[in-house]
Order: structure tokens, then C-alpha cells, then sequence
């Protein structure tokens, strides 16, 4: 028994060292960031959010891609509470300011870079994430091959930048190297029953890769400046993603 | 120093029409119905073919005459060029016309060993060019002006020295106007001597103040201010070569070199660059130019070579570079309050991240860059403002008192919808050929045209969602009216996360 508690307690740190050697390092107490984010977080290695790393996220419809910005900006807002400077560099830029104060940034800490040219985009977004002043970067962007996302990922494992890189319709969705890859999309929003108007701002949140970790989706609404999950859904018949709930 | 072309125009057209050297010929223009002679070559004048002749004189002094169209402004640039080409000798060099430079050369000849090498250098270097030109150096614009046309002993007049330089030269030498001159060639004054020492009081009667003024500014007594053809900035650096340099590596060099010690200078000052310009002077006489800005003003070396290094490849040397410039045209105040006051970032990374911007803007432009501040206006398109600087804090707060859309069209679009009452939100709305059905929606919120700004209809905003659960914000412009026939147009104008 004892001879074996001890193997799992090795293999348990073998795990750990293998993981800070891919990227995944435990920030020290004080630097942990709270996002909420609840049972999506289990699906990440040491059940933590990775920061520091590059997350994609794609979108297909310009609902979607509005969803997907506002996932963004929930965690941007936790990423920013202590202070800090974004970039948000994009080429097609649909992003109304004001609407970021409702998930906690101050707009005029965004610094907006509006580059025409997505081979310019990209030198930035690489040399943002080069620039361990910033606090995140977000990029919104078409194409990035395999070899020109391993230089994003460089540079963050130095700097320690999170970077999102928000793809709106990409043609080539083939793995980039990002520690996950999500996928929101808009769900319809619901009030106390016998209320009228439009409720919280409510997605379908689908981790589809995720580096050691285990992919899953969940059902999200940002209510109260904070994430929330729903678990109150009305359905019909039950839904394999309400397995996922914890 | 005065440097004066004799035959600037002809010569020019020998230079680029070889076969025309040995062939007098006249550059003419029309002139109240006559062709009259504007300009001379070497030639002709030997032949007696004087400037304001009419062609038709000329012609019958030199049958064999040929006559070119003088193309008006074509002095002035050709002036204008070699005036540009100068600036290798001195910053300051100005265009004298018709046909002459003025050179403040004041510090710059023992770089070439001296007045006499100087002079000899620029004359040689124009000459071989294929123009026949004089120079003068003198303290005084005047003497100099005055002994490059007419001196015949030396072209160098010492201080003190104009006195003794002007009193043989004819009053011509002094600028004066023509008429002046006539009643002076009919008093017998023809040189300078003859009324030099008459008492003022007698030659302001005779001949008016003009003359008395040129005399003192001639000799020193008025002063005479030049406008040079490239006002010199205050912040500046030159750096001379001894070899033409060819190679991105000397560039560099030569970049490094004047950054520091225009860095150096502004830091003593408290200064800092936003603005610089790197000129190089090529052995063409092309000169080939880079420019940089800063989002903050700096005085780092190592910052702004980075921003320059970017660009340095787009300059040609060709033959090589004989002079290099650093300007720095804007400059402003080195704001060391700026981390204290402006402390967003949280752990002092300010200079960190302007110099970020700065080489983004250095390959993309500075429009690329944008901050936006909120702005007291109900109007979308009007309540958020853009921010001057980096440091420029928002006066009023952010508003979250009535729902916004993180995505925001440029331009509403036009949809076509159905209500099920006036004045409800619709229950389906087609944008683009496709339809969505309304479930929920809340509003409306009026926003009113602001009419002081723009006149226009007012808006009344829904935020609608659909039965696949997207959120869009949509707006009916203007009232709902009794007549059928004139339905208020809808948009759509943003969507919601």
C-alpha cells in the first residue's frame, strides 16, 4: 500500500514536471486568476485555466463571432481586473467599445491596432505577445499555419502573455499549435417565466481541443458581470451535454 | 558666399545637348507681340547678343542665330536644385534669383582647409558639371554679390575688407534699380569710389533712400537676413563621410552615430523625439530619406534605431552617401510624471508598451493605432471618441445603463419587417434575403438626433433575439405614420454577444 501511495505521488510529480515543460505552469498562489468558469476549468490539466498560452477561438456566422467576442471579454475581464493593457488587433474590426464595460474592462485600456494587410496582422500579434507589459492580446484573424502559430506559442512561453486568436471563418481548420480551441455559439436566452424581454447573454461553449486535457461543452450565460452555467435548461429529452455538468 | 551662374539656362542645355556647345544660340520668349532674347550662351554673347534683345535684331547681327523656347520657372528650379545640392557645404544656402545662390558659410570652410580650398572646391565641382560659374566669399551679402559679378583681383575679401573691394566696381554692383543706375551713368559716377564718400544727406536727395540702404548693406553697416531654401531645424545632426558610403552596415554606423548624439542633446534638454527624418546626401545629388515617429516622445538610442533599422533597407546609396542628416522636426517635452499619473498598467511597463506601438506603427502607420475615450453623446456612432494620446484619461464614466451591442455595423443595413402592431417590435425582420423570427425582444430605447450636430429622424432601438438565440439591435428611423403608403424604413445595426 505504502510502497504504491509513494509511485502515484511520483508518477503525480512526473505529471506535473512533464506539463510545466509543455507550458503548463502553476501560477503561484498570489498570481491566480479566478474566471469562473466553474466546471470548465476541471477540463483543463491542474484543473486551471491556462494562462500564458495561446487559446484559438472560431467562429462562423457574424452572431457567432459576436458571441465569441463576448466570451472573450469575460475573460479578458478577469485577466484585466488587476490593471493592465490589451491589444486587440484585428483587420475587420466590428468591436463597439462601450459594449466591453458591461463584462468588467475598461474600454480606454484597449488599444485598438486596425492593420489591412493579415501578414502585418500577424508580424503584430507576434510581436504584442513579444511585449511582457501587455496583459493579453487579442487577435482576429482568417489563416495561420501550424509553423506561424508555434511562433506565437515561442513567444508567449517567454513573455507569459494569453493571447486569443478569434478566427472568423477560416478555411484551413486544421490543429495550430494553441493550448485549446473553442467554439461558442449563441443560445437562446431565457427570463422568469411570464417575463418579457430578453434575458442574460447565453452561449453554448464547446471545448473542442485542448492540450493533456479533456474537451467537453458546456452551457454558459454571463449574468451579474460574472460567468454562470445553466444548469436550469428546459429541454425535452435529455442532452448528452448535460452529462458534462458538474 | 554669393555664387553666380552666367550662363545658367544655356548651359543646362548644352549639358543635356552636347552638339550645341560650338553654336551660338538665344533662348527666346514672346513678350507684347516680339520674340525677346531671355537667355545668351557663351557663343552669342561673344557675337554682341545681349539679354532683352528682339530676335529679329539679333538675327540680323548673327543670321546664323539659333532660337530656342525659353520655358518660364525653368531658372528657378534648375536655381532651386543646385541650391539642394549645396546643402552638402552648408545648411544654409538660399536662392538668389535670377540666376545666383547666397551660402552662409560661417563655420564651415576649415572642414575643407580653409576659404580659398572651399571656394575652389565648389566652383571646380560645378564647373565640372558643365556650368560657368564665379563665387565670392565676403563678410557682407552685398561685397560678396558685388565682387562674384564684377570683382577682378580676388574672389576672397577679407573682414573689414569691403571698403576697399567695392571702390572699383561699377554702382551696379550695389543691386541697384535700373533707373538709378541711368542717372548715375549720366552724372559720370561709374564706379563705386566716385560717390562713396559724398555725405548721405546729399546722395538720399539725388537718389533716394534704396541707395544708401544696398551701400549699408553692402558694407555691413545694415544687416541682411537670408531665407534659406531649407529652414534648419533646431534639432539637428550632420555627419560628413571622407568615402561615399555604399553598405547598410556603414548606414548603420552612421544612424547609430548621430542618434546618440541627438539623443544626447535632447536628454540634456529634457526633450524627446516624436518625429525624426534621416537624410543621406548621395554622390548623384539625389537625396534619399527616412521617417519615424514615436506614439510618446523618447530619447532612447536603442528605440529609435530599431524604429529606423526597419527602414534603413529602403535606402539606395547607388554611387554612396556623402552626407548623412538627423533631424528631429517635432520634438516635445519628456514627461516624467507620465508613469505616476497614468499608472493603467499596473506595474510601471508604460515606455515598454509605447515602444511597442512604435514599431507597429513603424511598419504599419500611425492611423493603425486607436484608443477610444466615452463621449457625452446618446448617438451610437457618437458616444465614444478617440482617444489623442496614450495618456489621455476618459472624463466622464463608461455608461452600462442600457444595453449595447459587442459588434457594431459601420453602417446600419436595411431590413424589411412585419409587426404585429404599429409601434411593437417586429415579429420578423429579413436582412439579406433571410428571415429571422423575433421571440423576445426589449425596448424600444428613443435616441433623438442630435440636431445641432445632424439633422435627421430619431431612432427607436430594439434588442431582439431570434428563435436560434442570436441577439441583434435593430432601430425603426422615425415615427410611425398614419399613411399606409409611407412605412418607416428599418436597420439593423449591431449584434449582441
Amino acid at each position: 500500500m505504502y510502497q504504491r501511495a509513494i509511485h502515484n505521488d511520483m508518477v503525480e510529480k512526473l505529471q506535473k514536471d512533464i506539463l510545466s515543460l509543455q507550458g503548463f505552469r502553476v501560477p503561484a498562489e498570489g498570481q491566480r486568476i479566478s474566471f469562473g468558469l466553474g466546471a470548465i476549468e476541471n477540463a483543463f490539466p491542474n484543473r486551471i485555466f491556462p494562462t500564458g498560452a495561446i487559446h484559438e477561438l472560431l467562429s462562423d456566422t457574424r452572431e457567432n463571432a459576436a458571441a465569441t467576442t463576448g466570451f472573450v471579454a469575460g475573460l479578458l475581464g478577469s485577466i484585466m481586473q488587476k490593471g493592465g493593457i490589451c491589444l486587440w488587433i484585428s483587420n475587420k474590426r466590428t468591436l463597439f467599445p462601450p459594449a466591453l464595460k458591461f463584462f468588467g474592462i475598461e474600454p480606454d485600456k484597449i488599444i485598438f491596432i486596425d492593420v489591412q494587410n493579415e501578414k502585418d496582422l500577424l508580424w503584430m500579434v507576434e510581436e504584442a505577445l513579444k511585449c511582457q507589459a501587455l496583459s493579453a492580446v487579442v487577435g482576429e484573424l482568417k489563416e495561420i499555419s501550424l509553423t506561424e502559430s508555434r511562433r506565437l506559442q515561442l513567444a508567449v512561453e517567454q513573455s507569459r502573455v494569453t493571447g486569443f486568436l478569434h478566427r472568423f471563418n477560416p478555411k484551413n481548420t486544421h490543429t495550430i499549435a494553441s493550448v485549446a480551441r473553442w467554439k461558442i455559439s449563441q443560445l437562446p436566452s431565457e427570463t422568469e417565466k411570464g417575463m418579457p424581454g430578453v434575458g442574460f447573454s447565453r452561449w453554448h461553449v464547446e471545448l473542442l481541443k485542448v492540450r493533456n486535457g479533456e474537451p467537453g461543452s458546456w452551457k454558459l450565460q454571463w449574468s451579474a458581470g460574472r460567468f454562470e452555467h445553466v444548469i436550469r435548461y428546459k429541454v425535452t429529452k435529455p442532452e448528452p451535454d448535460l452529462m458534462n455538468i458538474a | 558666399m554669393s555664387v553666380w551662374f552666367r550662363h545658367l539656362t544655356t548651359d543646362r542645355w548644352i549639358v543635356s545637348q552636347p552638339e550645341l556647345k560650338d553654336v551660338p544660340f538665344v533662348l527666346a520668349a514672346p513678350e507684347r507681340g516680339r520674340m525677346v532674347i531671355k537667355a545668351v550662351n557663351v557663343r552669342a554673347e561673344v557675337m554682341g547678343i545681349e539679354n532683352g534683345m528682339v530676335v529679329a535684331d539679333a538675327r540680323a547681327v548673327l543670321p546664323a542665330l539659333l532660337v530656342f523656347d525659353y520655358k518660364p520657372g525653368f531658372a528657378e528650379k534648375l536655381l532651386l536644385a543646385f541650391g539642394t545640392w549645396c546643402i552638402r557645404f552648408t545648411p544654409i544656402v538660399s536662392v538668389d534669383p535670377p540666376d545666383g545662390l547666397i551660402l552662409d558659410i560661417t563655420g564651415c570652410t576649415h572642414l575643407w582647409g580653409g576659404e580659398r580650398a572651399y571656394l575652389k572646391d565648389i566652383v571646380n565641382r560645378i564647373r565640372g558639371a558643365g556650368y560657368d560659374v564665379r563665387a565670392a566669399i565676403a563678410d557682407t551679402i552685398g561685397t560678396a554679390w558685388a565682387v562674384c559679378r564684377f570683382g577682378t583681383v580676388t574672389p576672397l575679401i577679407p573682414p573689414e575688407g569691403e571698403q576697399a573691394a567695392l571702390s572699383a566696381l561699377p554702382p551696379a554692383a550695389l543691386r541697384l534699380e535700373a533707373d538709378t543706375l541711368e542717372r548715375m551713368q549720366k552724372l559720370g559716377f561709374y564706379q563705386i569710389r566716385n560717390f562713396m564718400n559724398i555725405p548721405r544727406s546729399v546722395l538720399r536727395r539725388r537718389f533716394g533712400p534704396h541707395l544708401l540702404y544696398r551701400m549699408d548693406q553692402a558694407l555691413g553697416a545694415e544687416e541682411e537676413l537670408i531665407d534659406p531654401i531649407r529652414p534648419v531645424e533646431p534639432y539637428q545632426e550632420r555627419l560628413s563621410s571622407l568615402e561615399p558610403i555604399r553598405t547598410a552596415t556603414g548606414i548603420n554606423i552612421a544612424l547609430r552615430k548621430l542618434l546618440e548624439a541627438l539623443c544626447g542633446r535632447l536628454s540634456k534638454e529634457g526633450k524627446g523625439l516624436r518625429k525624426g527624418v534621416f537624410m543621406g546626401y548621395r554622390m548623384d545629388g539625389k537625396i534619399e530619406q527616412i521617417e519615424i515617429g514615436t506614439n510618446s516622445a523618447s530619447c532612447h538610442v536603442e528605440h529609435l534605431f530599431r524604429l529606423f533599422e526597419l527602414k534603413v533597407s529602403s535606402i539606395e546609396p547607388a554611387l554612396g552617401i556623402e552626407l548623412f542628416i538627423l533631424e528631429a522636426p517635432v520634438v516635445e517635452e519628456l514627461d516624467q510624471m507620465q508613469e505616476t499619473l497614468w499608472n493603467i498598467t499596473g506595474n510601471n511597463n508604460q515606455s515598454e508598451i509605447t515602444e511597442l506601438l512604435d514599431r507597429l506603427t513603424g511598419r504599419g502607420g500611425m492611423q493603425i493605432v486607436h484608443r477610444y475615450l466615452p463621449d457625452a453623446h446618446y448617438w451610437p456612432e457618437r458616444s465614444v471618441k478617440e482617444a489623442v494620446s496614450i495618456q489621455e484619461k476618459p472624463q466622464i464614466e463608461w455608461r452600462t445603463d442600457k444595453p449595447r451591442p459587442v459588434s457594431l455595423l459601420p453602417k446600419p443595413e436595411r431590413i424589411e419587417v412585419a409587426a404585429l402592431q404599429p409601434d411593437y417590435p417586429p415579429a420578423v425582420f429579413r436582412h439579406q434575403g433571410k428571415v429571422y423570427h423575433i421571440r423576445k425582444a426589449d425596448g424600444p430605447e428613443r435616441i433623438e438626433q442630435e440636431w445641432w450636430i445632424e439633422e435627421g429622424l430619431h431612432r427607436d432601438y430594439y434588442c431582439v433575439e431570434d428563435m436560434k438565440g442570436a441577439r441583434y439591435w435593430i432601430f425603426r428611423l422615425g415615427h410611425y405614420n398614419e399613411d399606409k403608403e409611407d412605412m418607416p424604413e428599418w436597420f439593423i445595426h449591431g449584434f449582441f454577444a
